[in-house]
């Protein structure tokens, strides 16, 4: 978009000047709606699998806001001269199964014919403009909460190769299609200051774009950062997708790793990751209420991962 | 001297094919071809958690990666 002119909206309270993960648009005083779309190729070789990841992948933007998604529209590419129509009705059937969970209405959707597939969906939802959680408003002090593990673009990877097995495909599987909904609704519950969630960027990537544009910095210590199993080892085997290694470049003067931290933790800090989970930054205490509810609620790996510090400004120190 | 070719491939093909090479020829020393700094890292990665070292030239479509087994 760089070089395009946006005309200013006085309504538009989080366009493209900011690194938000999604738009809002205020409707009225009380009302503004939340905007997104996301589409992929296939991450998993099951179709319907794909459609449940990729429906919960598209509302994870509302949810990271602490919105409420309403409507879904599909967005379908598809090879119909070479591919059967049943995968694709497989792959819409993932898709709207995961949108009644989130009671979400499918409203309508467009499909083109295209050699490489591709499925996700555009979701509108709603939200009082006061209570928008942007990923900026961390302050020095809070604790930084991670609901999901991270590693789901090794195991693709990995899967790739052929080299996952069964268990570790229905683990990544399974995190990748789990609605971040509970997390949002127990977020807002609990009050917080910021919240994004972990997507193409990593956890690093992530964190980066919580303290731009503010005067603070996070500290994360690596050893308490959720991890799928099997994750570590295969980042020291080399199945380390090109994203993880983009992504670090692209970062590379906003991070600093301390002396002793293995490689394979930037490998996986820096992960890209589908429909991942969310990083909520809150006060300590409310920090604790949030974590036991989340562990309550089905969210048993999310753990308390680093902190939000006053210098160095603008930088991540990745710690023990 | 075996010589695994992944140029043109991207990740995670090369780390297949050269665990491929490693696994047929234990304890001999390989040659891998890439094309990318992606797939130089991480069959670099690979090569060192198996006990290889591992020597890095830039050549003129990429890179030519050896890889010696320990003590030898």
């Amino acid at each position: 978009m760089r070089g395009l002119e946006i005309p200013h909206d006085p309504n538009l309270i989080v366009g493209f000047d900011s690194l938000d993960d999604a738009g809002v648009y205020r409707l009225t005083d009380d009302l503004a709606i939340i905007q997104t779309v996301d589409f992929f190729t296939p991450v998993v070789d099951n179709p319907y699998d794909f459609g449940r990841i990729a429906a919960a992948n598209a509302l994870g933007d509302v949810y990271a806001m602490g919105g409420k998604p309403v409507t879904a529209m599909n967005l379908v590419c598809f090879p119909s001269r070479s591919m059967d129509l049943a995968i694709l009705r497989d792959i819409l059937r993932g898709g709207m199964d995961k949108l009644h969970e989130a009671e979400v209405t499918l409203v309508g959707g467009h499909s083109v014919d295209d050699p490489e597939l591709k499925y996700g969906l555009s979701v509108t939802g709603v939200i009082h403009p006061c209570k928008i959680v942007l990923n900026s408003g961390a302050v020095p002090g809070d604790s930084l909460i991670l609901t999901k593990p991270l590693g789901t673009g090794i195991i693709n990877t990995a899967i790739k190769a052929g080299m996952a097995d069964e268990k570790a495909i229905g683990m990544v599987t399974e995190q990748m299609a789990a609605l971040n909904r509970r997390a949002s609704q127990l977020m807002q519950e609990v009050g917080v200051h910021a919240c994004t969630d972990v997507t193409g960027f990593g956890l690093l990537g992530h964190a980066c774009e919580m303290v731009q544009n503010n005067s603070i910095g996070i500290e994360i210590s690596y050893s308490a950062v959720p991890i799928f199993a099997g994750s570590i080892e295969f980042a020291r085997m080399g199945v380390v997708p090109g994203g993880a290694f983009r992504n670090k470049a692209f970062r590379a003067a906003m991070v600093e790793f301390a002396a002793g931290v293995p490689q394979w933790a930037p490998d996986i800090l820096f992960d890209p990751q589908t429909s991942g989970g969310l990083l909520i930054s809150t006060s300590p205490e409310k920090a604790k209420v949030l974590l036991e509810k989340l562990h309550y609620t089905d969210h048993r790996e999310a753990a308390i991962i680093g902190e939000i510090v006053a210098e160095p400004k603008g930088k991540i120190s990745v710690v023990e | 001297m075996i010589e695994v070719d992944a140029r043109g491939f991207s990740c995670p093909i090369p780390v297949v094919k050269t665990t491929q090479a490693l696994d047929g020829h234990p304890g001999k020393p390989v040659i891998v071809l890439v094309d990318s700094e992606v797939a130089r890292e991480n069959v670099s990665r690979l090569a060192r958690s198996r006990g290889y070292s591992v020597k890095v030239e830039q050549v003129l479509d990429g890179y030519r990666l050896q890889l010696a087994p320990a003590g030898k």
